[in-house]
């Protein structure tokens, strides 16, 4: 958070070393700290939410269940039969987001989702794996797809051109959307929270209108709520249709 | 085709625009961190970050979504296996309704069938008690008419020796004499048959 009257909105994506020097040979800041936790919280709401196993199952193991059935609805549905096989993958990939922009609305602590280069990995993980699972199951037929059906060999020139650069804008606007969508947000709660900070040494005055930020704030966490989960819905069901694309024929 | 090659067009451009617009000198005057490529612990996320996933991917699809899966399989085998076992009761329910119907059925056939018979016996035992009666009846009949018949026929030969006895007597005391007994009992058969005695 900015101090005084200057606003810093950026300060907040800043990585700071672990452990000092220790931290820094390793490369080790916050934010794979907080991937850890993010990790963590999703393992323990499986594990203790499926540890009674039971066949009617209590609110925690409803809970988790309800996760695992939307993921594995989306993967099969999606992607089709083989879905099953990438169901896990969709799944970590899901959660690994949801976890990370949720811990990141929480006061004082950091979101890894908005670094471009967490997010461009993902994406390009993705990227790669789909290009793997289509020249693994379609061979050499996999780049007859740069050239639409039906279309007219004059106009492959300028289509073939296209597609592939449809195709390689892939991972980038995967990434950025998400990236951006985060970056966005926590600018927004600092700009406003910064408001109200400067709005206090204006006396009663700014006091009365300072609640006017707050309450966007408080909106704009609800706000956040949804971006959060919408953003990791569409990473994960973008990555279905990519790997249907690749299964596909 | 076009909405695809619209879309590709216009995500290039907003990937460009936002690249440019994040890069761009005096839009952020210290620079985001985020693009900050020199910076180790920028790139170091990626590492820590692969390893993080990969251990977090390891442990959900070996451990954790097979513990999911074997609950739901298990429930949904279990819903299955109840359902089963109710439609197998409602089945041997269904048959032993049936069954119970078919003898309830069968009963009341054999019922009817031996009240039939003990009516047609009844009526038989009747008719035949009818019959030897009324055969009693006509031979009593026959007889008291056979014995009509004979004190009949006795009653009428006695009628004509008293008619002739009568004659005998009434000429006698009229004449005074012994009538021929064959020249009476001429007149008498006479007029006896007259009247069709």
């Amino acid at each position: 958070m900015a101090g005084g009257s200057s606003i810093n909105v950026l300060e907040q994506f800043e990585l700071h070393p672990i452990l000092g020097s220790l931290g820094e040979a390793l490369r080790l800041s916050q934010s794979p700290i907080y991937m850890v936790v993010a990790v963590c919280l999703v393992l323990a709401f499986l594990y203790l939410g499926m540890k009674p196993a039971a066949v009617v199952p209590g609110r925690l193991q409803a809970a988790a269940e309800v996760c695992y059935e939307f993921i594995h609805t989306m993967a099969v549905d999606t992607i089709g039969a083989e879905g099953a096989a990438f169901f896990p993958f969709v799944f970590t990939l899901f959660f690994f987001i949801l976890a990370g922009n949720y811990i990141g609305l929480l006061p004082f602590s950091f979101t890894f989702t908005s670094h471009i280069a967490v997010t461009f990995a993902l994406a390009l993980m993705v990227f790669v794996l789909s290009v793997v699972v289509s020249l693994k199951s379609q061979g050499l037929r996999f780049f007859a797809h740069f050239m639409p059906d039906g279309a007219s060999p004059f106009l492959a020139p300028l289509l073939i051109p296209i597609e592939i650069l449809s195709f390689l804008s892939r991972p980038v606007s995967l990434s950025i959307r998400l990236f951006a969508n985060m970056v966005a947000g926590h600018v927004m709660f600092d700009i406003f929270a910064s408001f109200v900070i400067m709005l206090a040494s204006f006396g009663v005055v700014g006091d009365v209108f300072a609640i006017g930020p707050i309450a966007i704030n408080v909106a704009l966490m609800a706000l956040e709520l949804l971006v959060g989960v919408l953003q990791a819905y569409v990473f994960a069901i973008l990555t279905c249709i990519y790997l249907r694309e690749a299964v596909a024929h | 085709m076009m909405t695809k090659t619209v879309r590709a067009g216009l995500l290039m451009s907003a990937c460009g625009v936002s690249l440019l617009a994040a890069t761009a000198p005096g839009a952020y005057a210290s620079g985001m961190p985020q693009l900050d490529f020199a910076n180790p612990l920028v790139t170091g996320q990626v590492m820590w970050g692969a390893v993080i996933f990969l251990v977090f991917y390891l442990v959900l699809s070996r451990a954790m979504l097979p513990r999911v899966s074997r609950v739901l399989e298990d429930r949904a085998h279990r819903i299955s296996g109840d359902l089963e076992i109710a439609r197998a009761a409602k089945h041997d329910a269904d048959r032993a309704v049936a069954e119970l119907q078919q003898a309830r059925k069968d009963a009341m056939a054999e019922a009817q069938a031996n009240l039939q018979k003990a009516l047609d016996e009844e009526r038989q035992a009747a008719e035949k008690q009818m019959q030897d009666i009324s055969s009693r009846l006509d031979k009593e009949i026959a007889d008291a008419e056979e014995r009509i018949a004979a004190e009949k026929a006795r009653a009428l030969g006695a009628l004509r020796e008293i008619a002739l006895d009568t004659t005998q007597a009434l000429v006698q005391r009229l004449t005074g004499l012994a009538p021929d007994a064959q020249l009476v009992a001429q007149k008498v058969e006479g007029a006896s048959a007259r009247r069709a005695v």
